[in-house]
């Protein structure tokens, strides 16, 4: 119960102080904890998500210019923006995260992407998950170079909610991918999952003896530990989608104190080429279950988010100009936001290249590499000593979007 | 890292295997990779009839009868139906008890739970996927089941936007099975005017910016200038002309620019959809929204004035570029033969597509001729996807499939959702995209589940397999039934040590289909 108190005390303060007080989980002590680990939950927007209408830049003309059916009003008017700076807002079904904002938990980055020039949904997401924009020989994803340059051990180090492992923790950091934490492992007496276990350690070399290992490792584990126990606190209720679960089971993960380090998770729909909608419609639904998954987990980890640091990313973003479907094309820099441990919110980061002097005269130029965002995350929360395995040949610059 | 690791193992592995396959090794290796596996008996009976002989009966499969999934084909009512009729039966009732409902989730909710079973719309896709499994588990004609899997992941269409899931019906069965041994150029083209693709990669609604229209007679003008500003000005959408060169022709590195694909996108505008909302999908080309002004795609020049022959002109070229027999040729080898094909092999193999016009049969036996297919290397060396592990799981215990849901719902849990890939890319075909913790583990809960005979609707007797063997030799005899004697000795000891008690037969049977022998093909 005191979990919740503080809870609601503290950001209730920070509300009323606005922008000046920190991350308002930074000061939730005698709360409860992680145990002192750090993680790092990544969720990736599959589709390439238009973040010219997510993080809108209302302050510029040519934006309402390039989008006659399908720009975000400006803040104040029906339906519009909520403002975050004076310049750019989020789009009104962020309601529920951009309270973390105000209150400098969260921050956003725009203009930020890959250097590679691909519009293709495969390659791009293929090079932001290696880590290696236009190097396609690259056989591991960049997450996974991160867990093995830390000193954990656990077999649940690094886990993807969802049914493959994905690109991003491909590699031999033992990751683990699992659609429900909680029916995980062989049903039916000991005798049958023993027989599974041995025959896979004894007879079989490669990827599948390696995969067995980790399941049956995992599987014990999470037996133990019995997640599906750890129901939302503080009141969170996730929606009732892939994304909200996902977050629901790594947030059990996270309190089971079973030495996650590193979650994924993934959410698709973003590809809207046509009838995209506004400030409603498609992409105004799929932005709610993003965002009210995204705050419910922040809601229900509580203090503990002040271990816990949340990253999104999407492949590129869209063309800046709707297309005659009230859609828009593949574009290339799109917006990341933050949230949690060591982010110094209230703020959207990257220099802003404007939006009328355009990336090969149709989309948002990037100013930002991600892996500038992902070096200061690995490193200031996981403390990743090695950056150059984890992004070969790339000199990370400093963005300062965490403590 | 990895791939040195895959090459070690390769090396251990042709090092310790002979320079050739024996006749039965032959027999199963055809089995496994030009069909779903071997129910029991299939190895003798191939081995009997001649492995060539039986290979060139599965190209062609015109010439097999099949009857037996032909009658059971008949106990899926939307199949024999157009995607007119779909969408007349099925979806414009939903479409009117929306309108019914007003937005009320509960009033809609109530009117879609009075709906009997058989008209409701998830009946369609019941329907779809069962006749997939059906298919897969008990035709005859395997070899051409496993190119539809190819061709309808190659030409992916996802089953959850939107109308699509009316269209897929008509999409497998009259736009995807009838090309598949035929040309490629008239695979494509079908693709192209398939009401499924245009409307899942967007076509159907790209038209010409308004003052790259033909102009309009004066009465349509003044009609046009009635509605709604958006609806008259309309414009581009890239999606579908990016993905024909990316993803179903010459690949992503297949030399065209950002630029090609705007231009292709303009010379496909006006390829549509007839009046869904009325009941009347087909494919059809409307002249006043293309872009008649002069176009350049791939060094290809339209003059002004053009109409629909500018883009099949694009589809003929496209069908025939080098990139586009690489490409084909590469996904091929990859599905057929190995995840990493040998370049030498993906070159002769293209080489066959360009020489034949790209005639479908002939690129397929270019594959399975060579060398590289029959190499030792590659036999049981590639790791069976989800959908080829349950199949072939069901095969060899010869189960009796009354309902294929179960099955459906499995395939879900183990990460391959038929018709369910959003991505245009569609699934993978390699091991890492499969071998997974997650997805392991329910393989193998799914393989105790079929020999306990526990899946609803699948009928598994692994009793019937042992015959007349005693309890204690039955893990020999169920390994020659179910993998044809291709069990390590550490795997047989080790399911001869779990195997005791009442339950026996099953447990072995079980431990058996997912162990790590079973996994490959």
């Amino acid at each position: 119960m005191i979990d919740r108190r503080f809870f609601l005390k503290s950001s209730g303060m920070a509300l009323v102080a606005g922008g000046l007080l920190p991350n308002v989980f930074v000061k939730m002590a005698n709360a409860a904890t992680t145990g002192g680990r750090k993680v790092v939950v990544a969720i990736f927007q599959r589709g390439a998500v238009d973040g010219l209408n997510v993080v809108v830049p209302y302050g510029e003309q040519a934006y309402y210019a390039a989008r006659p059916t399908i720009a975000i009003p400006r803040p104040g008017a029906a339906n519009g923006a909520l403002d975050l700076d004076g310049f750019f807002g989020a789009h009104p079904s962020l309601a529920s995260v951009v309270p973390y904002f105000k209150d400098n938990s969260a921050a956003f980055v725009h203009a930020v992407g890959s250097p590679d020039a691909t519009r293709s949904h495969f390659d791009a997401q293929d090079f932001m998950e290696s880590g290696t924009p236009g190097v396609k020989t690259t056989e591991d994803g960049f997450l996974a170079r991160a867990v093995m340059a830390t000193p954990s051990t656990s077999p649940l180090r690094a886990v993807a909610l969802g049914p493959a492992l994905p690109r991003i923790l491909a590699g031999r950091a033992g990751a683990v991918a699992m659609t429900n934490v909680n029916q995980f492992g062989i049903r039916g007496d000991a005798k049958v999952s023993n027989g599974f276990e041995s025959m896979y350690s004894e007879a079989v070399a490669g990827t599948l003896r390696g995969t067995a290992k980790e399941s049956f490792d995992a599987a014990r584990i999470l037996e133990s530990a019995d997640p599906a126990k750890l129901q939302p606190e503080n009141g969170a209720v996730y929606p009732n989608t892939p994304l909200g679960n996902s977050l629901k089971q790594i947030a059990q993960l996270i309190k089971s104190k079973i030495g996650l380090e590193v979650a994924f998770t993934d959410v698709g729909g973003w590809d809207t080429h046509a009838g995209e909608g506004g400030a409603q419609g498609q992409l105004a639904n799929n932005l709610r279950n993003f965002s009210d998954a995204i705050a419910a987990f922040a809601k229900d980890l509580g203090s503990r988010m002040s271990d816990v640091t949340l990253v999104t990313m999407s492949e590129f973003g869209r063309t800046v100009r709707e297309n005659g479907n009230r859609g828009t094309d593949h574009g290339h820099a799109n917006f990341m936001m933050l949230l949690g441990a060591g982010v110094k919110g209230g703020k959207v980061y990257g220099k802003w290249p404007g939006l009328t002097n355009l990336y090969e005269n149709r989309d948002l130029a990037v100013t930002t590499d991600f892996r500038d965002v992902f070096a200061e995350v690995l490193s200031k929360q996981l403390a990743v000593p090695a950056l150059k395995s984890v992004f070969p040949n790339y000199a990370p610059k400093t963005l300062g979007v965490l403590a | 890292m990895k791939r040195s690791f895959a090459l070690l193992a390769c090396a251990l592995l042709l090092a310790a295997s002979p320079a050739k396959l024996s006749e039965r090794q032959r027999a199963l290796h055809a089995l496994n990779r030009l069909g779903f596996g071997p129910r029991p008996g299939d190895v003798e009976k191939v081995m009997n009839a001649g492995v060539d002989k039986w290979i060139d009966q599965q190209l062609h499969p015109e010439r097999i009868a099949d009857t037996a999934v032909a009658a059971r084909l008949q106990n899926f009512p939307t199949l024999q139906l157009s995607d007119s009729d779909i969408v007349q039966k099925y979806y414009l009732p939903l479409q009117q008890m929306r309108r019914e409902a007003k937005n009320d989730g509960e009033a809609l909710k109530e009117l879609r739970e009075k709906i009997p079973y058989d008209q409701r719309p998830q009946r369609v896709v019941e329907d779809l996927v069962s006749q997939r499994i059906v298919r897969a588990v008990d035709s005859d004609r395997q070899l051409n089941e496993i190119m539809v899997d190819f061709w309808m992941n190659h030409f992916n269409v996802f089953v959850g936007k939107g109308l699509d899931r009316f269209l897929l019906t008509s999409y497998e069965r009259d736009v995807i099975r009838p090309h598949i041994w035929g040309k490629f150029e008239d695979l494509l083209m079908a693709t192209a005017k398939s009401p499924a693709m245009l409307f899942y990669l967007d076509n159907a609604t790209s038209v010409a910016a308004p003052e790259n229209r033909p102009p309009l007679p004066p009465r349509v003008a003044m009609r046009m200038m009635q509605q709604p500003q958006a609806k008259r000005n309309g414009g581009l959408n890239e999606n579908y002309a990016r993905e024909i060169m990316e993803l179903h022709t010459l690949g992503v590195d297949g030399g065209y620019t950002q630029k090609d694909v705007t231009e292709l996108a303009r010379v496909l505008t006006g390829w549509s959809i007839a009046r869904p909302q009325e009941g009347n999908v087909s494919f059809v080309f409307r002249r006043a929204v293309h872009d008649v002004k002069p176009k350049t795609v791939l060094g290809v020049r339209f003059p002004a004035g053009g109409g629909i022959e500018e883009g099949e002109r694009m589809i003929h070229i496209l069908a025939h570029q080098p990139a586009t027999a690489h490409h084909i040729a590469y996904q091929l080898c990859q599905r057929l033969v190995a995840d990493d094909p040998p370049p030498a092999l993906v070159d002769r193999v293209a080489k066959r597509f360009l020489a034949t016009d790209g005639d479908l049969r002939e690129t397929v036996k270019a594959v399975i001729s060579s060398p590289e297919f029959w190499d030792p290397g590659v036999y049981r060396a590639k790791v069976k996807s989800p959908f080829e592990y349950v199949v072939s799981a069901v095969r060899a215990v010869d189960a009796h499939v009354d309902d294929a849901r179960p099955i459906a719902r499995s395939l879900q849990q183990i990460g391959e959702p038929l018709y369910g890939a959003q991505p245009p890319t569609g699934y993978k075909d390699t091991a890492d995209a499969w071998v997974n913790t997650g997805a392991l583990v329910n393989r193998l809960n799914f393989a105790m589940a079929l020999a306990n005979n526990s899946l609803p609707g699948i009928a598994t007797n692994v009793m019937t397999l042992v015959g007349g063997v005693d309890q204690q030799n039955c893990v020999d005899a169920l390994a020659v039934a179910i993998t044809g004697g291709n069990l390590t000795d550490e795997t047989r000891q080790t399911i001869k040590a779990k195997a005791t008690g009442d339950q026996q037969v099953r447990t072995v049977a079980g431990l058996i289909l997912g162990s790590p022998e079973f996994q490959r093909q």
